[in-house]
């Protein structure tokens, strides 16, 4: 499909991570038929000044490529009115950017709440202050129901967002979603920032995935400058990057099992994943590992104290989880919350492309480790794991494997770890000669893919970057999942999905 | 799962001593922790407001409750509204987007309340606080009694500032 979309087209000589060619009004919308007939997937979508660009993925030949549209006349076609997953991120476009998408369905501005004291920020010329306008939530007719709204200020120590449920009864008929909260303006802040200062910005644009993030961008400017760091760098980032998913897994299955009231599976997991944070705090000097990755290797080296601490959690996951996942298990009380509730229909997740756990419990094989490889994946490979329910059940079960499988490759990977420095200069000037490099990168964080993008101006200052979190993709699939639940099981299929907030606001 | 709890019950616990007293949070003034003992005695309930933190703060702040930090043994516990809150600890640079609703949670709060500020973004030093989204500082909303730094800060610097709030003798 790519192929008979851009396969005439030459890509650009100044991008790289993979091709990018242009795009016009008919190819654009065909690639938004193709979205719809579930030939292609989309990454990514986002804009610019003068274009917007999207990211495709064709599953069965495990090809990416970006397209670009320019703007014509402050306008550019929706690919929503075709494939319903790029709504939001169109909405999102043209609260930054002030770019017109002609056909898209919901024209409801999505980030902008109408606060900032500019509109369109990203734009050429930004316009003075915003008016507020009150945001009218999609109406809801029939008989018996009502509407209760939760948040942006929730109830746990959780980031903020609002809900918006209409019940008939206890039952959720539907809920809608409205995010952008957490809005902090990162794209605007990364404009103009030399490399290390973005680096940090890009590390905290979503906490829990500080390493994923940094990684993402770090890829995506080193595939823009044509630099190749030490094999050495790319062992500890992947180490890294295994730790960061081990962790997260852990507090959240823990999570998933606390909302379901069984708090001591929350205690012994919240056990393991203290004793994570200790050996990632050992291994590379702060619990979180933020600022660890960096354009150019990572910025500390692993000493033999990390690698025994490292290998130490991994003996005591080895001897201690199993016994969890067994008291999981067989403990009926819980399996009755989680088997059958906040299914996901497969036929959403292929569409909505889902990330990680949640497309995987559905039976959507992707894993950027396996499907479009990095190193060291590439000849350390992780397997894939996949469930077919869709469930709280079924996204339980597959972290808990990942769990294990990032356990077994850690173990490996410890053992093979190729000696030599781990980190290079990043030239003053890029080799290659482009004028304005560009690269991108897709890498697999523990809640799924996060796409990076980035344009480099004159000595190496960032003039444009994206940031793609996998939560764009997956809060709309929780809209689905939640329907015909009752409110009180909501927590519980939230953290089963446990989409990221400041990542998807930026 | 009963294996699973007698096992637990004849181990050792994770539970580790309270921090050492801080001296940097010595110079804060005593005043401030006169104040919260007579009012409060040894017991201090907290609403966590997340006002556009990146989440990293969340984590740690989390991890206060797990078996090793075990916050509640101080008699300090989170509580789900900002009406039962003694204590607010605010999180992120304030994005203009949740200055409302920080702002709401402040009022909903009954005195006596003490603001807490939490980590480089709340303290107003964190790496948003230019942005024309944010307000950049919790100090900015509303008036901020005491401020643990850090980027996060690390579930024992949260707890060494928790604890000095409520009672000297409690961190030995
Ligand atoms: S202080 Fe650091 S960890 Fe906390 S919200 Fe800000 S960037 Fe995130």
């Amino acid at each position: 499909m790519l192929q008979a979309l851009f396969g005439d087209r030459p890509a650009e000589a100044s991008h790289h991570g993979w091709p990018l060619v242009g795009a016009d009004a008919d190819s654009w919308r065909r690639t938004g038929e193709a979205l719809r007939e579930g030939k292609l997937d989309l990454l990514g979508l986002w804009g610019d000044t003068d274009a917007v660009t999207c990211v495709l993925h064709e599953p069965s030949t495990r090809r990416a490529l970006s397209a670009r549209l320019p703007v014509r006349a402050g306008k550019v076609p929706s690919l929503a009115q075709f494939h319903a997953p790029a709504s939001r991120l169109e909405r999102s476009i043209t609260d930054l950017f002030g770019i017109e998408i002609v056909g898209l369905p919901d024209s409801r501005p999505w980030l902008d709440h109408g606060r900032w004291p500019l509109r369109r920020p990203l734009a050429m010329s930004p316009e003075g202050i915003a008016a507020q306008r009150p945001y009218e939530f999609l109406p809801t007719v029939g008989p018996h129901l009502h509407q209760v709204p939760v948040g942006p200020v929730h109830a746990g120590v959780i980031e903020p967002g609002h809900f918006r449920f209409t019940a008939s009864g206890e039952t959720i008929v539907r809920l809608e979603e409205r995010l952008g909260y957490t809005h902090k303006g990162i794209e605007w802040l990364l404009r103009g920032k030399s490399l290390n200062e973005a680096a940090r910005i890009a590390a905290r644009a979503c906490g829990d995935s500080t390493v994923s993030y940094s990684l993402a961008f770090a890829r995506a400017v080193e595939a823009a400058l044509h630099l190749q760091i030490p094999p050495r760098a790319h062992w500890l980032r992947a180490t890294m990057a295994e730790l960061e998913r081990i962790a997260n897994h852990l507090g959240d299955i823990g999570g998933i099992c606390n909302d379901a009231a069984f708090s001591m599976m929350h205690a012994e997991c919240g056990i393991l994943r203290e004793h994570a944070l200790r050996a990632c705090a050992i291994a590379f000097g702060h619990r979180l590992m933020m600022d660890r990755i960096v354009p150019g290797g990572v910025t500390v080296d692993l000493q033999p104290a990390g690698c025994a601490a490292i290998l130490a959690l991994i003996r005591q996951l080895r001897r201690q989880f199993p016994e969890l996942v067994e008291l999981y298990d067989s403990t009926a009380s819980l399996q009755d919350r989680t088997v059958g509730s906040g299914s996901v229909p497969a036929a959403l997740a292929l569409q909505f492309a889902a990330p990680g756990y949640v497309g995987r419990a559905c039976g959507r094989a992707f894993d950027a480790r396996t499907c479009l490889p990095y190193p060291p994946y590439d000849v350390a490979p992780i397997e894939l794991v996949t469930c077919s329910e869709g469930d709280v059940d079924a996204r339980v079960r597959v972290r808990i494997l990942e769990i294990e499988r990032s356990c077994a490759w850690l173990q490996a990977a410890l053992a093979a770890l190729p000696p030599g420095p781990v980190r290079v200069p990043v030239d003053a000037e890029p080799q290659g000669g482009a004028e304005q490099p560009e690269g991108e990168a897709l890498v697999e964080g523990f809640r799924g893919d996060i796409l990076a993008a980035v344009r480099l101006g004159p000595q190496q200052r960032l003039e444009r970057c994206h940031l793609r979190d996998p939560s764009w993709f997956l809060w709309p699939l929780l809209e689905v999942a939640i329907e015909g639940n009752i409110i009180a099981d909501f927590p519980l299929c939230n953290k089963s999905f446990n989409c990221a907030y400041s990542g998807h606001d930026l | 799962m009963r294996r699973r709890l007698i096992k637990n019950l004849f181990s050792s616990p994770c539970t580790e001593a309270p921090p050492p007293r801080s001296a940097t949070l010595e110079e804060a003034g005593a005043a401030l922790r006169g104040a919260i003992a007579r009012s409060l005695g040894r017991s201090l309930a907290i609403r966590a407001v997340d006002s556009g933190s990146c989440n990293g703060c969340e984590l740690e702040i989390h991890a206060l409750s797990n078996a090793f930090y075990d916050i509640e043994r101080f008699g300090i516990r989170f509580v789900a509204s900002p009406r039962h809150a003694d204590v607010l600890l605010v999180t992120g640079p304030v994005t203009l987007n949740m200055r409302d609703a920080l702002e709401r949670t402040y009022q909903a709060t009954p005195a006596p309340k003490w603001i807490v500020a939490v980590g480089d973004c709340g303290a107003g030093c964190g790496v948003f606080a230019d942005s024309y989204a944010c307000v950049g500082a919790v100090a900015k909303v509303i008036p901020v009694d005491l401020t643990i730094r850090g980027c996060p800060p690390t579930p024992t610097d949260l707890l060494q500032g928790l604890c000095w709030l409520l009672d000297p003798a409690v961190v030995r």
